[in-house]
């Protein structure tokens, strides 16, 4: 075909071009996203009132670094013989928090997990017409936006008694439309003559349940125990309306009240919030894989 | 009665029952109170019944107008910024062009991890106004002065949308990724041996056979967009930013029902904001066909 000889060389400088180009264009745009976050970080090693007065800057000024929002933060850990009970102070109220979300998380996890795998469960395997109406109920209720359920339930939690409570927060989000969603979408995908196979060796619909699907599903776990996390680590608007004394309050909602017009908590905010991101971060690097799948999984089929 | 409920008829109910539950007790039951409260006056124990007066006055107050402004505002800039970048951004990217994408597509998801309250905070100190803030100092650079970044409407949105746009430009790319990755690499083959030059192939093969994620991405934004709340809350340090600039519908709802303990008209202001996220979805799902008299080809 190539007749002209020089045609497959200008071609492939030309692929050359572009391919340095369109690289570049990435690190770029990796460097932009990189900023903030940096920003951040080393501002985390300065002192916290400067940040306060002045933001965070562009000049490094390397040498002025030091530990001391860290040391803060840890003293409890750090300096037990302190004597300054401000920081011993704050630095528990800061490690009461982390260990509040901690367990926030992993309770709206395990329990979200378990209970919309069980739902998707009964949705798919099963061909019956109230499985079918109740998906299209799934999809209902991912098109009304939780903001404007957020009064009522607010009024509800309250009447239950369960305001200012762990599970005042988690059990209104127990049955998460998308996580639905996405277990029954893999269900789909799975061989379902293994069931009447399990049937006829005499296991039961719930043995066939746990024993045979669950072990299966377990990518479907992987990606949504990610996403779950992840969100219930980040999530603010529903816990604040919940939470009502600080010694309940999330990380997230800590910090924000560390947010004071007077800047007197700056150390302890810039410092506590970079250390706020480390397990998602952690849990974001190895898992990578399986939460990309997750949340992906509605974006295709639509 | 262990044998029915064991039974291969009622297992499937036994199954769906936590659900059904859930759908009675945490969204039907709030979703017919919020209705029904945006009609009456709500205080603690007692409500009477005032009619649509809520709906009148809203119709008369400024602030309302100016949230529902900036809400709708913000999701139609954010439409015009997260859907056609980040696409073009997968394409390129699935594009055997680009070295090393793995890296890109993991650092551009980063932003992601971080929370409302984490990223607020970064960009308010970036934006601050003295000198030795970031930006400023990027304007001094280009020789300009400082500006006070989120005392007014134009430089503060600014950073709104940056913010915006830093959480989510990696997140939307990687849906178009997937969207790409799921269309049939035969045709691209078939467009290659037909000779179709690489816009012929995007504007013919790429862009058509993405339009299931098109698709989500818009629902997602739009409704991400119309109930912004929590971006302004952080980067204005509150509920009250300068002249309202960044005073939102879910923020009116906020201030209103949390803040002033007035639930009956907070109520009417989500009942308006489901309305209007109603219309627009229908629109929506009218402009591309997905509903509606199918076009024929």
């Amino acid at each position: 075909m190539a007749k002209d000889p020089n045609a497959p060389k200008t071609m492939e400088s030309n692929h050359r071009v572009s391919s340095f180009l369109s690289t570049a264009l990435f690190v770029f745009i990796s460097a932009i996203i990189a900023f903030p976050l940096l920003a951040g970080l080393t501002a985390s090693f300065r002192p916290a009132r400067e940040i306060f007065q002045n933001g965070m800057s562009l000049n490094l000024k390397v040498k002025e670094w030091s530990l001391h929002n860290y040391t803060y933060l840890f003293t409890k850990f750090l300096n037990p013989h302190t004597t300054d009970s401000v920081a011993i102070t704050d630095s528990n109220k800061y490690f009461m928090w982390y260990k509040n979300s901690l367990v926030l998380t992993l309770l709206t996890v395990v329990l979200t997990l378990l209970v919309c795998y069980f739902v998707a469960y009964g949705m798919t395997m099963y061909k019956t017409k109230l499985g079918n109406f109740l998906f299209f109920m799934v999809i209902a209720t991912m098109s009304v936006p939780f903001e404007i359920l957020m009064l009522p339930l607010y009024q509800e939690v309250t009447t239950l008694g369960i305001i200012n409570t762990n599970a005042g927060v988690f059990l209104p989000g127990l049955c998460a439309a998308s996580t639905i969603f996405f277990f029954r979408q893999y269900m789909q995908g799975l061989p379902m003559e293994l069931l009447d196979a399990a049937r006829v060796d005499g296991c039961t619909e719930y043995g066939i349940s746990v024993k045979i699907m669950m072990p299966i599903t377990k990518p479907a776990f992987a990606s949504m125990a990610i996403l779950c996390a992840m969100g219930s680590w980040n999530n603010m608007l529903w816990p604040m309306l919940v939470f009502r004394d600080t010694s309940k309050f999330t990380l997230q909602i800590g910090l924000n009240t560390l947010l004071t017009p007077y800047g007197n908590n700056y150390d302890l905010l810039i410092a506590g919030s970079m250390f706020g991101i480390i397990p998602i971060l952690i849990i974001y690097l190895i898992f990578n894989r399986y939460l990309v799948a997750g949340m992906t999984s509605g974006a295709v089929k639509g | 009665m262990k044998k029915l409920l064991y039974s291969q008829k009622i297992a499937p109910f036994v199954f769906v029952l936590p659900f059904c539950l859930s759908l009675l007790i945490f969204w039907l039951y709030p979703l017919v109170t919020g209705i029904v409260m945006s009609f009456q006056d709500v205080t603690f124990g007692s409500s009477t019944w005032v009619g649509i007066q809520h709906y009148q006055k809203l119709a008369k107050d400024p602030f309302f107008r100016t949230a529902v402004f900036n809400s709708v505002e913000y999701m139609l800039l954010t439409l015009l910024l997260l859907v056609p970048i980040p696409m073009l951004l997968a394409v390129l990217i699935e594009s055997r062009i680009t070295k090393a994408r793995g890296v890109w597509k993991v650092i551009m998801y980063i932003p992601a991890l971080t929370s409302v309250v984490i990223s607020g905070m970064l960009f308010r100190l970036m934006f601050s106004e003295g000198d030795g803030g970031q930006m400023n100092q990027l304007m001094q650079m280009i020789g300009r002065a400082s500006i006070p970044w989120l005392k007014s409407k134009g430089t503060g949105w600014v950073a709104l949308l940056l913010l915006c746009m830093w959480r989510w430009t990696g997140v939307n790319m990687l849906y178009f990724v997937s969207g790409l990755n799921s269309i049939d690499g035969t045709l691209y083959e078939s467009a290659d041996i037909d000779g179709a030059s690489p816009a012929q192939t995007l504007w013919y093969i790429t862009l058509p056979l993405l339009k299931p994620t098109t698709v989500y991405v818009i629902t997602i934004s739009v409704f991400a967009g119309l109930s912004m709340f929590l971006e302004s809350f952080m980067l204005w340090n509150g509920n009250s930013s300068p002249k309202n600039i960044g005073l939102t519908i879910v923020g009116y709802l906020y201030k209103r029902g949390i803040e002033k303990n007035d639930l009956g008209y907070a109520c009417a202001v989500g009942v308006v904001l489901m309305i209007i996220a109603l219309i627009i979805n229908f629109i929506q799902l009218f402009a591309t066909g997905t509903i509606g008299p199918k076009k024929e080809d």
